[in-house]
């Protein structure tokens, strides 16, 4: 036979090839650099260009983030641009037309922006509550919060409610900064690293550079997490644990450092205010916040400055830092007026007292031994491996050090651990483990990212009531701010809500991200007020941005008595056809990423290093499609033609030509030298992070790569809550109205003055009746553990699995779906189980499921997985898709065998569950308003198994609940799913899309 | 003779796919493009990928180890694709090793995927011909790319740097450097193609611990599982997987499912 074929060989082959492989294809090339964004992580890119095509997308090599690599999103950026689910142009509501049907007719932009306009300038006029504004991922918080602010509404938010704020709202509140864009694990220092839950979604490719490094040069990595997927994969060790119990084990792990004394004792006290000391005199107004030292005045400092101590030397209480005192860090003392007091650590040691390693494991799931050793490990890696680094610093009272402690010892966490009701305590519970241990802005454990660490909490105030918020005046204070106390929420006269989504009320007193999940069912409800006109920018709340899908589409389009809407209009800005879009009254075009400016600034998330300040710009490189328009340059038109303050003249002529313009010359305050982008500043671009506008600052910042680093000096890097050069450096910048040092928070008198004000022992604004008890119980000054609420509105037996999700690192999110190369990857989902678990139920691998909660339920494909503890099952978020959407077929397997397990989680829980009296409150933690999304239980059968009521449905092999298709959009759309083969080669103009 | 291949670090692959995009969109625009795709947004999306990424569970709960596995052509040194081809389209470059299709001579007859024990071949069906990885032979000749990036496209791309690339017959490269060092195995060496990519095996930490652990693990499972009489046949075929998966997988360096076997008898 190869005889055969060598004779074969011999006839045909001809030693030198027909094609050449090496010969670039025709073309004129050119290469632009921009910032990707096709995820939350924004690396630097290359995109090279031929006949004004897109050819590559490439990792720009220059550009410190990502260092020329790029994931799986970004090297498919090509497939959004050509998407035939863009949007092409202002759609309107077809008259008479019912809204959900996704009937349209094209409008100009003149006619949309004249009918926005108009109605935003009565409503401004009357009452600027009655606008709402709240967007997705957008990355552009610093300027849609602006605007909402300069017109007076309170109804602002982007989507942390629903995505980690208990993350930021957790550690901010402990020690001023959090994961996040905020900081991260020192990997390259970092002898062990821990990772608990996880997104994959945030600074994701700089994380896989350092894990992958870390690993490389012999660092132990142990993931605890309910699934083996994505980092995990790579873990040396993988510690399953259940869904919403890493609270427990968390608090156990710091009562084995205490009981072992296994702490950072040195830091503890001089660092935190683990040694100040609290009176402990229940039923005092005073009762659990710290005993003030005599002389401090509350003007322009930090109270927590100016705190006791109980000096073991001379067994009085003295000034905290008194020269030569050595803090008590356990003991109950009497001060000379009798008054009963504690060190904070103390009252910590009291608290996690019964959170044993045993109690841990019954909870956790996680074996009492392994807890044990666990948290020698940790104290192993950041006390005993510690090192002394040659680099010299200032320490906040100004005594230089010639050395630098490591502790080598990394954390790193986000939505696992934040979307549950119990997040908020249960990260107050990783932020004291972190501090115990010393780890905090120390070489190789926690490491802050400019402009953090802040105040604890950030000097940001929102409107406290209805006086801050009159009709064509610009709110007074921030939409979203940091309360330290009742007194700063945002109530009513009545004590009612100011906010449409109930943020800063005492039913989620600390929700600083708001509450974007329950914003739609209040307004729908007209709790706590109707609203008129609600714009949502790039977020699919329709469809896997919401929880209770099926009932909130259903609410989009109620209506009243009298035929009209419920929310009377609505407002949806989007690049994609996503299943909000049918919901719209108005539907605005936005561009691709490719095909606009943007800042991603020190004023809102940039994407500072550890090493210093670092924020970047994306710059068109292709121009827009059809007549898609970016939503800054819609914004900045409205506040122009609604005279927004910050955006005019004194005389009330525009200020800003458009949206690159506003970048340029936009200041915090007059001459303030502070604007959106930090880079090459100065009327000649000389001056870094402060100086007046430059002209020519979006072509510097092109000449550079598209980014702006100004790394600090080795002596400003560290330790900076206590670092005297780094204290004043930020103070000069801006970044702090302080130069005080940051003291951690194990102890937080922040919430103690919310407990005070429900056990009716503090003065001043009231909770509620129905929620006093509420309020005192989880405004716990430290951290405890119990169950999410979800649980007391479950029947436990019959609901007894967890059900979680997890991001894909190939796909991003619903923007993702239409994405032909995307798509193959993740086209469909399928409910992961336990082969264990699922035999149990009689469901073999591939069998279509029942998945069942308190709520609803969904049909679903099972997969087994021995990668998931056999209490939880979990899917891929946001891959099912509605039928018809996002330019994919009716049939296509998004909709047909992908589904969603929002359908599943509510927004609400029946208050009566929760001992809340009647109606409703959002299943949300009680601190923050964090939606809790990831305490969904269920059960799950086979889906031809008998259902309760006896009726038995036939096994479908299509994913339950379906809904019908939409109409097809009235606009020019590149070729849409009729597409039978694509043949993508850049440079032959089929790829151009429609032209205006 | 220069052999240049690619070597994969599974120790650090997190299963991202940014090696399937990135040369996806690399080479459909390049001299072997363009890289069909059908329906692309229709019921069942079918593209043309030089590289794809494959995971497997191994072992069973609380021992899974989760290992993400890409894969292309091999590059192999004794390609069993090259003498089958009966228009000479197939073939392996001297100068470098590179295996590759010259689409003007394919005919498309298939007889190289049925001869390439490594599935690594993609038949583009709109073209009518064969196509795979070409080591992005139009990027690392190019001279008009930076010095740093005349490399495969995926190599550049890919996040945890999982990726080597280099001549495995020079014995002082990266390449083969990470061979010697880190026990770098090819796939199914018993067939004699002699691939040229090569795989570094996942490290397991705690290696002595396997035996005690497969006793641990009967104990987690769920009560009602351990109350399983016998065990199902299926349970029988996923270690027999495992088995062979690991080895496979994790090369010769450790093997715990054997070791856990090897204790109990």
């Amino acid at each position: 036979m190869s005889a055969l074929f060598s004779l074969l060989d011999r006839l045909f082959s001809n030693s030198k090839p027909l094609h050449d492989p090496l010969t670039p294809p025709a073309g004129n090339t050119e290469v632009k650099t921009t910032t990707c964004y096709m995820c939350a992580c924004r690396c630097g890119i290359r995109v090279h260009l031929r006949d004004g095509e897109v050819r590559f997308i490439e990792g720009n090599p220059e550009h410190p983030l990502n260092q020329g690599v790029l994931c799986a999103k970004g090297s498919a950026g090509i497939m959004k641009q050509v998407s035939p689910a863009r949007l092409t142009q202002p759609l309107r509501r077809k008259p008479g037309a019912e809204r959900g049907a996704g009937e349209f007719e094209p409008i100009s932009w003149d006619e949309a922006l004249q009918l926005l306009e108009d109605r935003l300038r009565h409503l401004r006029a009357t009452d600027p509550r009655q606008f709402a504004l709240f967007t997705g991922r957008d990355q552009m918080q610093a300027l849609t919060g602006l605007f909402a602010r300069e017109f007076g509404t309170p109804n602002y938010a982007a989507h942390g409610g629903f995505c980690s704020v208990n993350m930021a709202a957790g550690m901010i509140y402990t020690f001023g900064g959090s994961f996040w864009e905020f900081g991260g694990p020192d990997l390259e220092r970092a002898k062990l690293f821990v990772m608990l839950g996880t997104a994959e979604d945030h600074h994701s490719n700089p994380m896989k550079i350092a894990l992958s490094k870390f690993k490389r040069t012999g660092g132990r990595f142990i993931s605890i997490n309910p699934i083996r997927t994505g980092y995990s994969a790579i873990a040396d060790e993988w510690i399953p644990i259940r869904p919403s119990t890493d609270g427990a084990l968390l608090l156990a792990l710091v009562h084995e450092l205490l009981r072992t004394g296994r702490i950072d004792t040195a830091f503890t006290a001089e660092c935190t205010n683990g040694a100040q000391l609290v009176r402990v005199q229940p039923g005092h107004a005073e009762d659990g916040l710290f005993v003030p030292a005599s002389g401090a005045d509350g003007n322009d400092t930090d109270p927590a400055l100016h705190r006791l101590w109980w000096d073991v030397v001379t067994q009085r209480a003295v000034p905290a830092w008194s020269e030569g005192a050595q803090p008590a860090l356990n003991g109950h003392y009497r001060l000379p007026d009798g008054t009963p007091v504690a060190p904070a650590l103390q009252l910590l040691r009291e608290q996690v007292a019964h959170c044993t390693p045993q109690w841990a494991q019954d909870i956790t799931g996680i074996p009492a031994e392994r807890i044990r050793r666990l948290a020698q490990e940790m104290a192993q890696a950041a006390l005993d491996q510690s090192e002394d680094l040659p680099i010299a610093w200032t320490d906040w009272h100004g005594r230089p050090q010639a050395t630098l402690q490591t502790r080598p010892l990394a954390f790193h966490a986000m939505r696992g651990l934040a979307a549950h009701s119990n997040g908020f305590q249960t990260i107050r519970a990783l932020s004291i483990l972190m501090s115990l241990l010393g780890t905090i802005d120390a070489p190789g454990g926690f490491r802050h990212k400019a402009p953090y660490p802040k105040d604890v909490p950030p000097e940001v105030r929102n409107p406290s009531g209805p006086q801050d918020v009159q009709p064509d005046t610009p709110l007074n204070g921030a939409p979203l701010g940091w309360p330290t106390s009742p007194d700063d929420l945002a109530l009513m006269d009545d004590g009612s809500p100011l906010r449409i989504d109930k943020a800063f009320s005492w039913e989620h007193p600390l929700a600083v991200h708001g509450l974007m999940h329950n914003v739609i069912t209040n307004a729908w409800r007209g709790d706590p007020y109707p609203i008129d006109t609600l714009l949502i920018f790039m977020s699919n709340m329709a469809w896997n941005s919401a929880m209770n899908t099926v009932d909130v589409r259903q609410i989009l389009r109620d209506k009243r008595e009298d035929g009209s809407y419920r929310i009377p209009f609505l407002v949806v800005c989007d690049a994609f056809h996503s299943e909000m879009t049918a919901f719209a009254d108005l539907l605005l075009p936005d561009t691709s990423y490719l095909e606009r400016h943007d800042a991603m600034s020190l004023l809102d998330r940039p994407i500072s290093e550890f090493d210093g300040p670092m924020d970047s710009v994306r710059v068109p490189v292709l121009p827009p499609l059809a007549q898609t328009r970016p939503f800054q340059e819609v914004l900045v038109e409205l506040a122009s033609r609604l005279a927004l303050p910050a955006f005019v003249l004194p005389t009330g002529s525009r200020r800003f030509k458009d949206y690159p313009d506003f970048i340029v010359r936009y200041e915090t305050a007059p001459d303030s030298g502070i604007g959106f982008l930090s880079g090459w500043r100065g009327a000649d671009g000389s001056k870094s992070l402060k100086g007046e506008p430059n002209p020519r600052q979006w072509e510097m910042y092109a000449q550079h790569n598209c980014v702006h680093h100004h790394p600090l000096p080795e002596s400003q890097r560290y330790r900076r809550n206590w670092n005297r050069d780094y204290l004043d450096f930020a103070q000069s910048m801006g970044w702090r109205r302080r130069n005080t040092p940051i003291i951690i928070a194990l102890y937080s008198d922040v919430l103690q003055q919310f407990r005070l004000a429900a056990l009716g022992q503090r003065p001043g604004r009231q909770p509620p009746e129905h929620l006093r008890a509420r309020v005192a119980h989880h405004f716990d000054p430290l951290p405890f553990w119990e169950p999410p609420l979800e649980h007391a509105a479950t029947d436990l037996a019959r609901y007894p699995l967890a059900a979680v999700t997890q991001r894909p690192m190939a796909m991003y999110h619903a923007w993702d779906s239409q994405n032909a190369w995307l798509r193959q990857i993740h086209g469909h989902n399928r409910l992961y189980v336990n082969p264990a678990l699922a035999q149990q139920h009689g469901i073999a691998d591939g069998d279509w499921l029942w998945i069942e909660s308190s709520w609803g339920r969904v049909r679903a494909r099972c997969q087994y997985s021995e990668a998931v503890e056999p209490g939880t099952v979990w899917t891929w978020n946001a891959v099912g898709k509605a039928s018809g959407f996002w330019g994919l077929h009716p049939r296509a397997e998004e909709s047909q065998t992908g589904f969603l397990l929002n359908h599943l989680i509510r927004e609400e829980l029946p208050a009566q569950a929760l001992g809340l009296g009647q109606g409703v409150i959002s299943n949300s933690d009680p601190i923050t308003g964090q939606a809790g999304w990831y305490d969904l239980r269920v059960r799950i059968t086979p889906a031809d198994a008998p259902l309760q009521d006896g009726q038995t449905l036939p096994e479908a092999a299509q994913s339950w609940p379906q809904f019908d298709p939409p109409q097809a959009l009235p606009h020019p759309r590149v070729p849409g799913h009729q597409t039978r083969v694509l043949r993508y080669f850049a440079g032959r103009g089929r790829h151009k899309g429609v032209q205006p | 003779m220069t052999q240049l291949a690619l070597v994969i670090d599974l120790n650090v692959c997190v299963g991202c796919h940014a090696c399937v995009t990135s040369c996806k969109q690399w080479n459909t625009s390049g001299s072997a493009g363009h890289l069909s795709d059908h329906e692309p947004y229709g019921e069942n999306p079918l593209g043309v990928f030089f590289n794809r990424v494959q995971t497997y569970e191994v072992m069973q709960f609380p021992q899974t180890q989760t290992v993400h596995f890409p894969k292309s052509c091999l590059h192999c040194e004794e390609p069993p694709c090259v003498p089958v081809c009966p228009t000479g389209a197939s073939y392996k470059r001297q100068e470098d090793g590179i295996v590759l299709v010259d689409s003007d001579k394919c005919i498309g007859c298939k007889y190289c995927s049925w001869a390439c024990p490594y599935g690594a071949r993609e038949y583009d069906d709109d073209r009518g011909v064969m196509t795979k990885c070409t080591l992005c032979v139009d990027r690392i000749y190019d001279e008009t790319i930076p010095p740093a990036q005349r490399r495969p496209a995926c190599v550049n791309a890919c996040p945890t740097n999982a990726r080597l690339f280099g001549d495995v017959h020079d014995p002082e490269s990266e390449v083969s450097l990470a061979i010697r060092e880190r026990g770098g195995y090819a796939l199914m060496p018993e067939l004699g193609t002699r691939p040229a990519n090569h795989y570094l095996p996942r490290r397991l930490p705690q290696e002595t611990k396997a035996a005690d652990d497969q006793t641990q693990r009967t104990q987690q499972r769920p009560a009602s599982a351990r109350q399983t009489q016998v065990p199902t046949p299926r349970a029988e075929a996923v270690e027999m997987q495992s088995r062979s998966l690991f080895a496979r997988l994790f090369g010769a360096v450790f093997d715990p499912v054997r070791a856990a076997v090897a204790g109990r008898e």
